[in-house]
């Protein structure tokens, strides 16, 4: 805060100060740009931390041009200020998440931190920027921590925890009437997380795991595995799997012959944008989410016409969140009129915020986490259509977060 | 655990393994015969795919598009060499580890810009798209035993050409003499143009005929490099069947580490590489240097 650039000075701290004494007026103007807390058009930054490269690369690309594209809808201006981006490409490379994530706060002074994908980037990130950091919305980054042991008043998520892409599954496997179950996952944090939040709700309810099955991460040869799934012959298999992965996890699934015998079910990722890469092998598999792009409300038509207009992409849920983090940033903004020093007063329009999402409703737990429906979803001719709610306003437990 | 399960794991482990050898033909001639060190290798291999998904559609036949993608593959590797490696041969092995990295990210660049951040799927040509069924609930695609045979005819022909043919004579003659070779009448700089690009196309060959069982996606190249040097590490430099023979035992430990100690799953390759090194530094079938 004490670096001179910086233009953290508040609107209100220089009334005060300025209306004392004139030492306070001078120190003021040495510390602050003057041109904002007179001019008030100095640029606001939002620094974006997000993977336009590798097995990501089109997560990120979404999530950008969503939020983009919320800005540009409310005229490119944050509280009546103009926006500065600081674009970065994380990679999705944790090796790299700590000088980047230096570089946008030490030496851009950014505002705003937007990002990332890859939960591991989100860990090295959040460490950094919690407490007296920039504002900084997580648009992806699924791990338990990040609005667990790690959670901040600045730090907010528009996506999900790890629990709500695994507590979810376990009543919805139950329900479709499957007891055994077979766990898959790739075998980092957020795989072996998913794992275990759907173990928190299917095992009390009677189900039964035969076996968990971790594969290595980012590996993708998948067929001993296949072969083991096949002998140990259960109801249906519960996977996280995402991007090039999934893909090839559920074309060798039905290359295996497995579907016949075998229900195949996942974390949403497994079947999300990937529907014309995986072809008829995905028909019929069963995924949980708090999106479909099928989902039949007004909000959603709107934005998926907007976002194929402005980039010819068909949106996804990575879309979503990212569109949902730029509506984020421009509830706190516009509450404070655009002064980013009034930090309490801005963090507290956000985490009341009651967002009408393309998801449906959207508002925030105390440690900053999504509170959305849950939809069972499945694949019919290429498209993720929702087959029932499978878990209505899903909460994350937040478990080791102080703000609670 | 029924014998028939280990007999299914056993098909998948060779299997594994004739998918290994393919991804690592290419390095296996670049950098087992030739001494390239290749870090874009995994480039070369996801060119391939893209190229293959790219006119598969727009042929709307695999066989067409690895017919189409060949030349262009070749192409590739001979421009790579004349304006690029030819360089490099006098100079350390540092070199061409750094110009090959900054291929990577040059390749990487190109492939967002022509074809985009999507994961694609190659359709596999109807004849072959069928299943065996090995099992009461497991089939086997016929494709992947497809893949084998190619991988065995591949093989032999390598090790013929290598072995046998006076190019393949050249050829080794060439990378452990330069000199020599180029007193001899024998245009060097022709020869490695030629070996280069063949190493490319290999490279790329694999990365088509992976495509369909392999998605196509950005970054799909960085899996492949590190195996494909452990394979021709393992095997020993300079030989086809130490490739070979390298990508098979890689094949059985990772697939039966996989089903026997699946904790270990993700460094049983390179425990093995680790172990085989220890035991025998240059390799199963090198050379002593």
């Amino acid at each position: 805060m004490s670096e001179k650039n910086r233009t953290g000075i508040s609107r209100r701290d220089f009334v005060i100060k300025s209306s004392v004494a004139t030492a306070g007026l001078a120190a003021a103007s040495v510390l602050g740009p003057a041109t904002f807390a007179i001019g008030g058009q100095a640029k606001v930054k939002v620094g974006i931390l997000l993977p336009y490269t590798g097995t990501y690369a089109k997560l990120g690309t979404n999530i950008r041009n969503a939020m983009m594209m919320r800005f540009a809808e409310a005229g490119n201006l944050l509280g009546g200020r103009p926006i500065e981006f600081v674009d970065i490409d994380s990679e999705a490379k944790p090796a790299k998440a700590q000088q980047l994530t230096d570089k946008l706060i030490k030496k851009e002074h950014v505002d705003f931190l937007v990002g990332p994908v890859h939960s591991v980037v989100g860990m090295a990130m959040v460490k950094m920027a919690r407490g007296k950091g920039p504002i900084t919305v997580i648009p992806n980054a699924g791990a338990d921590q990040l609005t667990g042991v790690l959670c901040a008043p600045n730090v907010f998520r528009t996506s999900f925890s790890s629990h709500q892409m695994g507590f979810p599954g376990g009543p919805a496997v139950l329900e479709d009437g499957h007891k055994r179950v077979v766990l898959m996952y790739w075998n980092y944090g957020f795989g072996k997380q998913v794992a275990a939040a759907f173990k928190k709700s299917f095992l009390p309810a009677g189900g039964t795991i035969v076996k968990e099955i971790p594969t290595p991460f980012p590996k993708v040869d998948f067929q001993a595995y296949l072969t083991e799934l096949a002998a140990l012959k259960p109801d249906a298999v519960y996977t996280f799997y995402a991007g090039g992965g999934a893909v090839k996890f559920v074309k060798d699934f039905a290359a295996a012959g497995l579907k016949k015998s075998i229900k195949l079910y996942g974390a949403g990722f497994l079947t999300e944008g990937l529907g014309k890469a995986q072809g008829d092998a995905a028909e019929g598999v069963r995924t949980i989410l708090h999106y479909a792009d099928t989902l039949d409300n007004p909000v959603n038509h709107r934005f998926r016409a907007a976002f194929k207009t402005a980039t010819g992409a068909q949106a996804d849920v990575y879309a979503v969140q990212g569109y949902d983090a730029g509506e984020l940033i421009l509830r706190g903004m516009n509450a404070v009129k655009g002064d980013v020093g009034a930090r309490a007063e801005m963090i507290r329009a956000m985490e009341t915020a009651e967002i009408d999402s393309p998801r449906g409703k959207l508002r925030f737990s105390k440690s900053h986490n999504p509170i959305h429906d849950i939809y069972l979803r499945e694949v019919i001719r290429g498209e993720n259509r929702v087959v029932r709610v499978a878990a209505k306003e899903q909460d994350d437990p937040a478990t080791g977060c102080s703000m609670v | 655990m029924e014998l028939s399960f280990y007999l299914v794991q056993l098909l998948n482990a060779i299997q594994y393994g004739f998918l290994l050898f393919l991804v690592a033909s290419g390095m296996t001639l670049l950098f087992g015969i030739m001494g390239i060190i290749n870090l874009a290798h995994g480039s070369f291999y996801m060119i391939g795919a893209y190229l293959a998904y790219w006119l598969t559609d727009i042929t709307g036949n695999l066989w067409f598009g690895i017919l189409l993608g060949l030349p262009i593959a070749l192409l590739v590797g001979y421009l790579v060499e004349r304006f690029a490696i030819s360089f490099l041969y006098k100079r350390d092995h540092l070199y061409q580890v750094l110009l090959t990295f900054a291929l990577i990210l040059i390749f990487n660049e190109l492939q967002q810009i022509l074809w985009g951040t999507d994961v694609h799927a190659v359709a596999i040509p109807s004849f072959l798209a069928g299943s065996i069924p090995l099992t009461e609930n497991q089939s086997y695609p016929i494709y992947r035993l497809f893949i084998s045979a190619v991988c065995i005819v591949l093989a032999s022909g390598m090790s013929w050409v290598i072995q046998k043919t006076r190019l393949g004579m050249m050829i080794r003659a060439g990378a452990s003499n330069r000199e020599m070779v180029q007193s001899l009448g024998i245009d060097v700089n022709r020869l490695f143009a030629l070996v280069f690009s063949l190493g490319v196309a290999l490279a790329a060959f694999a990365g088509m005929l992976a495509s369909p069982v392999d998605s196509v996606y950005p970054g799909m190249g960085e899996n492949v490099l590190i195996i494909s040097f452990v394979v021709v590490v393992i095997g020993g430099t300079g030989s086809i069947k130490g490739a070979f023979v390298g990508a098979m035992l890689i094949g059985l430990v990772s697939t039966f580490g996989k089903v026997l100690l699946p904790e270990m799953a993700s460094v049983m390759a390179y425990a093995l590489m680790a172990i085989i090194l220890l035991w025998r530094p240059q390799g199963l079938f090198g050379r002593r240097t």
